[in-house]
């Protein structure tokens, strides 16, 4: 039993460090909040008004909603990583290691602290959604919730990843444009997936971030192309991968 | 092996592709011992204390900690030990309070002693009444106290400390120094420290290995190793040049009579107690003293001054890097 809550006591210390430096750095939360409501509001409405991109009687904005909870869930995500370079720039990270604390302790820790930031800015969003007229059900929201806490899993573990490999922020940010956009525009977030070319087709089937955007549309608006089992299955698959991967990556990552 | 060393340090080798940073050391340390490394810049001492620490794996050799062996249960290691990095490593968003009460829970510190713990370590380091503030707005020579403070919070056996001073003013290096020795009164700890001031370990350390390039080159405690120099330097101006000086021939404290310039240099062991009785047997002028320091010692055995070379102030560099981002 002394174990067990010793070992909690572990995650909940790396997870509350996380989650105290972001609320004391306001800047972090202002930025990544306002690039996800500038698509809302710009995109959303500018294309919303000279095109109609959907077969269904949804107004644009309200259409990439779950497209942009998506992009905010992989801008965070993703982006979480750079603060493992952070923390080894600031040698907070050896203090870490140099505890009784296991790697994969530290990955867990960490990306516990990912995907809270994450479903804060999430959360703010959904307010946001009230706002311009999306409306859920107690359920919907709680459905949101576990398919933005697998998302975010998955792309913090592959942030972390990334982040474990490199020591430069600049390095880390050029890497993570190349994986950023892609993730995002790839998805599905600004458009229907039903009648792509097939080879944006098959890039969109291979990207993760699609099946979120579509079990969100799915329990949002009513609208998906697949099955909600199936996204969520194809989500727990993906977070089991990267998770593996970070884990891995953290086991193998020098200490000095 | 008959006596229980704290610390065992069997041939440690650590090679990088061109360079040994730290060549077939070997090393006891007993209980309650401050231990002092001394040497220039990249003389291998924190690539020791890494090693140490299980940060980093030795090349070649073995290690034991508290009776744990470094490469078969580095966690053990790790829960016995505390450590206080060269550059400080507390967050500086969190609070002091903040910083101790996480480490605290790293470390498994039982919450019903946690508080206390904390506040006791807050204590020994006099940041009590700053506790709330943000690592931030501490100065230098505080955020090296709270380092001290995080290195004891679980009540380790052993502490490493970096060139704990490194970076510091003189006036904040002295307070150092006191809460250092504060601190072997009070803890009972054995404690490894690594140094490139000389007067650091010369103040602070009972037993002193001086590292040069990778090796230990000379090991004992300060004062002996000052002796192997020969005493301390006393120069006498006698009142009349041609006075009679043979009768210091016979005191036993002098070990060496030479003349300079119309003064008389004498090579004494302590001479602090002695030079009283130096002064009973000649009237002299004037009469000045300068004793060895541990730089001298290092002069000696390398041919090269610790002074010399320059304080690679790694914690400035790195701050200047920091302002880049």
């Amino acid at each position: 039993m002394t174990s067990i809550r010793v070992y909690g006591d572990k995650i909940y210390a790396l997870w509350l460090r996380e989650i105290k430096v972001f609320f004391r750095e306001k800047s972090r939360l202002v930025a990544s909040t306002f690039t996800p409501l500038l698509w809302l509001f710009v995109i959303g409405n500018g294309f919303g008004s000279s095109t109609s991109v959907t077969a269904h009687a949804i107004d644009y904005q309200k259409f990439i909603f779950p497209g942009i909870i998506c992009m905010s869930v992989v801008f965070s995500s993703v982006f979480f990583g750079s603060y493992i370079i952070w923390d080894r720039k600031f040698d907070f990270l050896k203090s870490v290691m140099v505890a009784p604390v296991s790697r994969s302790t530290i990955f867990t820790g960490k990306t516990f602290g990912g995907m809270t930031n994450s479903l804060i800015q999430v959360s703010i969003l959904l307010v946001v959604g009230l706002i311009i007229g999306v409306q859920f059900s107690p359920l919907a929201l709680v459905q949101t919730v576990v398919i933005v806490l697998l998302l975010s899993f998955a792309l913090t573990s592959l942030g972390l990843t990334l982040g474990s490999y490199m020591t430069s922020l600049e390095g880390f940010q050029m890497i993570v444009s190349f994986v950023v956009f892609p993730l995002f525009f790839l998805s599905g977030a600004l458009f229907p997936i039903d009648k792509l070319p097939q080879w944006l087709s098959i890039l969109t089937t291979i990207d993760p971030v699609t099946y979120a955007v579509d079990a969100l549309r799915n329990i949002i608006l009513g609208i998906g192309s697949h099955a909600l089992g199936l996204d969520l299955m194809i989500l727990l698959l993906y977070g089991c991968a990267l998770g593996a991967l970070g884990t891995y990556s953290f086991r193998r990552m020098k200490a000095v | 092996m008959f006596k229980n060393y704290l610390i065992q340090i069997h041939n440690l080798t650590k090679r990088y592709e061109k360079l040994t940073a730290v060549d077939n050391l070997s090393l006891n340390l007993e209980q309650s011992e401050v231990f002092g490394l001394l040497g220039p810049n990249g003389a291998g001492k924190t690539t020791v204390i890494h090693m140490l620490a299980t940060l980093l794996k030795p090349t070649s050799g073995s290690a034991t900690v508290n009776g744990f062996d470094i490469l078969r249960e580095p966690e053990k290691v790790r829960a016995s030990i505390g450590i206080v990095f060269q550059v400080p490593s507390s967050d500086d968003l969190l609070t002091g309070y903040e910083n101790l009460k996480i480490h605290a829970m790293l470390y498994g510190v039982d919450p019903g002693v946690r508080e206390k713990r904390i506040s006791d370590a807050l204590e020994l380091v006099g940041l009590t009444e700053r506790k709330k503030d943000q690592v931030k707005k501490y100065s230098g020579g505080m955020r090296r106290r709270l380092e001290i403070a995080r290195g004891l919070i679980h009540n380790p056996k052993v502490l490493f400390l970096d060139e704990p001073t490194l970076g510091l003013d003189p006036s904040s290096r002295e307070t150092m120094w006191k809460y250092i020795q504060q601190l072997v009164k009070q803890e009972k700890l054995t404690i490894i420290l690594t140094t490139h001031y000389m007067e650091e370990a010369d103040m602070l350390c009972n037993r002193v290995g001086i590292m040069d390039k990778g090796k230990i080159i000379a090991l004992d405690t300060p004062t002996k190793l000052k002796l192997m120099l020969g005493g301390d330097i006393v120069k006498l101006k006698l009142k009349k040049q041609d006075s009679n000086i043979d009768v210091l021939k016979n005191l036993e404290c002098i070990k060496k009579i030479d003349s300079l310039d119309g003064y008389v240099l004498l090579s004494v062991d302590d001479a602090k107690k002695n030079i009283p009785e130096i002064l009973k047997h000649v009237e002299v002028e004037s009469v000045e003293s300068s004793s060895h320091t541990l730089n001298d010692v290092f002069l000696k055995l390398t041919g090269r001054s610790i002074k010399e070379q320059q304080a690679e102030g790694g914690f400035m560099e790195r701050y200047m890097q920091y302002d880049k981002h």
